[in-house]
């Protein structure tokens, strides 16, 4: 392995290589095992400071990235949307340099606009993590999809991946994208035809608007969940609509290969996208992509965190 | 060194390990990546052949436990730790090639004890070339190189360098 991490922020898997984004892998394999000693901490960031700038709300995510951030004993601030300046009309520029001016080493960001992490990445010099901006990209998100399909097939390269949903709005889904192809995977997007457009094929991936066709054949779906809360009406089909003709239901499950993996970001909107009973069921690793999102963003903060600035 | 001196050298340390640790009760060699795992092999090797007992190996990643995180341009490499748990009554062996300021051993030291509190912690080195910045010794030495600061001990080995074992000074 002789690839070396140089960057000092993660904004998206389109800038990375296939061997930067392997490196990235294979350094969570470190991570993954300080989960099972008996202290869970490591003093790579110690006497960092890491804030966690939420704009948009997220549970999941900022909780990972701040047991991630604990586990390398690096301090952490938590701004959600509600508790900072921007309700004020602060801009994002004035409230990051502000976060800079404390001496803020880390800032993972999430926000409603495309392009927010780069925008202050070039500008801080502090790192800057994407934790998912607009429908552009969630990097780590992908990151700990890849590492938890490698983890459980041992390889990446030539699996058949699906990625069945709302993919026209998804951040996950663009950021699996680019992933998964660059490691050599072949990628199927599914869902109704106004949530997959056709310029996706530009980007390598086929598609399908035929859920049936594309299980029998998968490795690997995954499934993103149904954004009921910002679904504009004109693109989507209805909820019912929706589940008749894409949802991962007990039945359609049974058309999958006994060794595929189902996958979800979460959270579950359990019989929408999903059954409960096929999201509990043993081909599912939603669990396991909870734990390996710890690993995967502990590696991630190491590695651009760790950087000299 | 040449490789017979290596082999040697490392045949006397696993003689010392015997020695010092009475029917190798709970020994566990933990090699520092990446040539500290090789040599833990083959000291593990020399121990089976001269006693007949198999004593375990590990692996013990100091990269995320080093106190330089952040001043460097390029980051060491992480990889995973391995150690049988629990470390209780144990013996831990850290095994590297090259000992020198003693900061890689303390941060060794810092990673075993996230693992639990082993009876008891033991050091050994293929070379102990001086210039220790924190107070640690070694309990076992291939060969003691005394050098100047600005020299450095190289050390090629077969399984990890692809090429003949020696161990040679350079003058930077």
């Amino acid at each position: 392995m002789t690839t070396r991490w140089t960057r000092k922020d993660l904004l998206g898997l389109r800038e990375l290589t296939a061997d930067e984004i392997n490196f990235v892998l294979e350094t969570t394999d470190a991570f993954k095992q300080i989960g099972t000693r008996e202290i869970k901490k490591v003093p790579a960031l110690r006497g960092k400071t890491l804030v966690n700038f939420f704009v948009e709300p997220s549970t999941r995510t900022r909780t990972s990235f701040e047991l991630a951030a604990f586990r390398l004993s690096a301090d952490v601030i938590n701004i959600s949307a509600t508790t900072s300046s921007l309700t004020k009309g602060e801009t994002l520029k004035d409230t990051a340099r502000n976060l800079e001016a404390l001496q803020a080493d880390i800032i993972v960001l999430r926000h409603s606009s495309a392009g927010a992490p780069q925008f202050l990445a070039n500008r801080l010099k502090a790192s800057v993590i994407n934790a998912g901006d607009g429908a552009h990209e969630h990097p780590t998100q992908a990151l700990l999809d890849l590492y938890t399909i490698r983890e459980r097939r041992g390889k990446i390269a030539g699996l058949h991946v699906a990625i069945i949903g709302d993919i026209l709005f998804s951040r996950v889904a663009r950021s699996n994208i680019f992933g998964l192809l660059k490691l050599g995977a072949r990628v199927t997007l599914v869902g109704p035809s106004t949530l997959v457009p056709r310029d996706f094929e530009k980007l390598g991936a086929e598609i399908s608007y035929k859920i049936e066709d594309v299980l029998p054949n998968a490795d690997v779906v995954n499934l993103l969940r149904i954004q009921h809360e910002r679904q504009r009406r004109e693109y989507f089909p209805g909820l019912g609509e929706y589940i008749r003709l894409f949802g991962l239901t007990k039945q359609r499950a049974k058309l999958l290969k006994p060794d595929c993996l189902i996958m979800h970001p979460g959270p579950i909107n359990r019989g929408v996208e999903i059954d409960s009973e096929v999201a509990d069921g043993q081909q599912s690793v939603i669990l396991d992509q909870v734990t390996n999102g710890l690993a995967v963003r502990m590696a991630v903060l190491y590695l651009c965190g760790g950087i000299a600035s | 060194m040449d490789a017979q001196a290596i082999r040697r050298a490392l045949r006397r340390v696993a003689h010392e390990i015997i020695e010092r640790n009475p029917g190798l009760e709970g020994v566990v060699l933990a090699g520092i990546p990446l040539r500290g795992v090789e040599i833990a092999r083959r000291i593990a090797a020399f121990i089976r052949e001269i006693e007949n007992v198999g004593v375990e190996t590990g692996v013990i990643d100091v990269a995320m436990h080093r106190d330089d995180v952040g001043t460097r341009k390029e980051l060491p490499v992480v990889r995973a730790s391995k150690l049988p748990v629990p470390l209780e009554d144990r013996t831990v062996v850290i095994v590297d090639d090259v000992l020198y300021t003693g900061r890689t051993v303390r941060a060794a030291m810092d990673a075993i004890n996230s693992f639990g509190r082993p009876a008891r912690i033991q050091l050994a080195v293929l070379v102990d070339r001086g210039h220790r910045e924190l107070p640690i010794r070694p309990d076992y030495v291939g060969k003691n190189l005394p050098t100047a600061a600005r020299e450095q001990i190289q050390v090629g080995l077969q399984e990890t360098d692809n090429e003949p074992d020696a161990v040679w000074l350079e003058r930077g």
